[in-house]
């Protein structure tokens, strides 16, 4: 990877096991401050435990994570997490209205969250106002996923982690939290870490891409190494998920 | 009764032994096995508790509750097995039941400072701390295991363990405490409590009956409260580390 950008996250080293299992190896790598970086692999290579590192909900068995130049078990861990936001797969909603999830992040810290910011954060995503009210279990899966994005915005974090946001929706709900992520990584320099199964996705999207198999980084660089991977295991699952 | 009475009713172990045999239910063993430790338990019971009450020594009474204790906690803690120290977890809950009830009956001099009051109360509220602890115990894993994701969504936020968990806990407590709240509203109409009827039928006044059995109910009903809520904020934080981060349950 292009190391004249200045690390958000660097990982030196890293392992993770648990339970007997090694989950992560020796993984060494940087992820470039204000840019977004695509996770990209077969399933159970290890990616959203790599992600759940990033976020503390995980530390390593082996190794060292770097924050802003800081080792991350130096981080307070409720401050390490508003500073490193995190958007689950499943797009968890407590049980209320969109305001009571966009409430959540502050509530937590005992502060409120005014109406009217929460309609600018559902303004920030592509949701009007009307939504503000609605019970979380009347939205579709592409609302909850803005939803869930927004909810991240609170903390306004200066790191990003989404866990394969896009894999269960339609196609125009996949293309508007495409533009939505690129949007927040442009108008607040975010630094943003995307796990997704989307090939098209990490190439048109993302500035660089991990490749990861059997809890290693195999190959890492711009997005474009996708088209032309030097790796032939890379090729080969490149060629299997396009083919 | 008479011995010979006690044993008529050994006709109550005939019938659904004949009618388990009868339609190959398979249940005569277990059927006998139960009668059989239920004599054996209950006349060795009895006989302990008799010289007990007699000694009328305090270290008796003092190691008969101890016992009680320690029996009802081996058997709640099989529930709880993925929670680190849960052992001593529910025999602190336990003590403390004990210790208040106990410590307002005795202090106010409701009852009697005696064995025969002590221990049979004792063993109304350490057993049923031991049911609401078990309760308490098989909803919280289940409510942990369904909502994990949840839970993870407030720990990625930057909330607290205890905010995280908040939900699951009290969902918990309400639920472990129903059963005691519903089947006091019900309590007479439907059937007579075990207590007030052995009075009853051993001769006692129905209404000084009644006062007695009011009174077990309603320190029930502290001792539920109190079980949950213990039990409760004991257990959660076992369930996290020191970088709050959620244990795996087994």
């Amino acid at each position: 990877m292009n190391t004249s950008y200045e690390p958000a996250i660097h990982f030196q080293q890293v392992s993770f096991s648990a339970n007997d299992k090694t989950i992560l190896q020796s993984i060494t790598g940087s992820f470039p401050k204000g840019k977004i970086t695509t996770l990209v692999g077969p399933s159970g290579a290890g990616k959203t435990t790599l992600l759940k590192l990033c976020n503390g909900l995980l530390s390593p068995t082996d190794g060292q994570i770097l924050i802003d130049n800081q080792s991350i078990s130096t981080y307070e861990p409720t401050a390490l997490r508003k500073h490193v936001s995190m958007a689950l797969q499943a797009a968890p909603m407590i049980e209320g209205s969109v305001f009571d999830n966009l409430a959540l992040p502050r509530s937590l810290q005992g502060e409120n969250l005014t109406e009217q910011e929460a309609i600018q954060y559902l303004h920030d995503v592509g949701l009007d106002q009307s939504f503000l009210l609605r019970p979380t279990n009347k939205l579709s899966g592409g609302q909850r996923q803005k939803v869930s994005i927004a909810r991240t915005l609170i903390n306004q974090s200066s790191i990003l982690l989404l866990d394969e946001i896009t894999s269960a929706l339609d196609r125009q709900s996949v293309q508007e939290i495409e533009t939505l992520i690129a949007t927040i990584n442009k108008k607040f320099n975010v630094t943003i870490i995307w796990i997704t199964h989307n090939l098209q996705q990490a190439l048109t999207i993302g500035h660089y891409t991990w490749v990861m198999m059997d809890g290693k980084l195999i190959e890492t660089g711009e997005s474009s190494l996708l088209n032309a991977p030097t790796n032939p295991r890379v090729a080969e699952f490149v060629q299997g998920v396009s083919g | 009764m008479t011995y010979t009475s006690l044993s008529l009713t050994l006709i109550f172990v005939l019938i659904p032994l004949l009618l388990s045999k009868t339609l190959k239910l398979g249940l005569e063993k277990d059927t006998l096995i139960a009668t059989i430790r239920s004599i054996i338990q209950l006349l060795a019971v009895g006989y302990i508790l008799k010289f007990v009450f007699d000694a009328q020594s305090n270290i008796y009474i003092f190691l008969m509750i101890a016992l009680m204790i320690l029996v009802a906690t081996l058997n709640a803690r099989k529930k709880g097995k993925g929670i680190k120290g849960i052992t001593w977890k529910i025999a602190l809950t336990l003590i403390a039941v004990e210790c208040v009830t106990q410590g307002v009956l005795l202090g106010f001099d409701i009852v009697p400072s005696t064995a025969q009051y002590i221990i049979p109360i004792s063993g109304m509220m350490i057993g049923n701390s031991m049911v609401l602890s078990v309760l308490f115990l098989n909803r919280f894993t289940s409510e942990i295991a369904s909502h994990q994701n949840e839970i993870e969504l407030i720990l990625s936020l930057g909330g607290t363990p205890k905010q995280a968990i908040h939900r699951q806990l009290m969902n918990a407590i309400k639920a472990s405490m129903i059963p005691t709240i519903e089947s006091q509203k019900t309590i007479g109409l439907v059937q007579l409590p075990g207590m007030m009827s052995g009075q009853i039928i051993g001769g006692a006044d129905p209404i000084q009956a009644v006062q007695f059995q009011l009174l077990i109910i309603f320190a029930l009903l502290t001792a539920a409260t109190l079980s949950s809520i213990m039990i409760g904020f004991l257990s959660y934080p076992a369930l996290f580390n020191e970088r709050m981060q959620i244990l795996e349950t087994k």
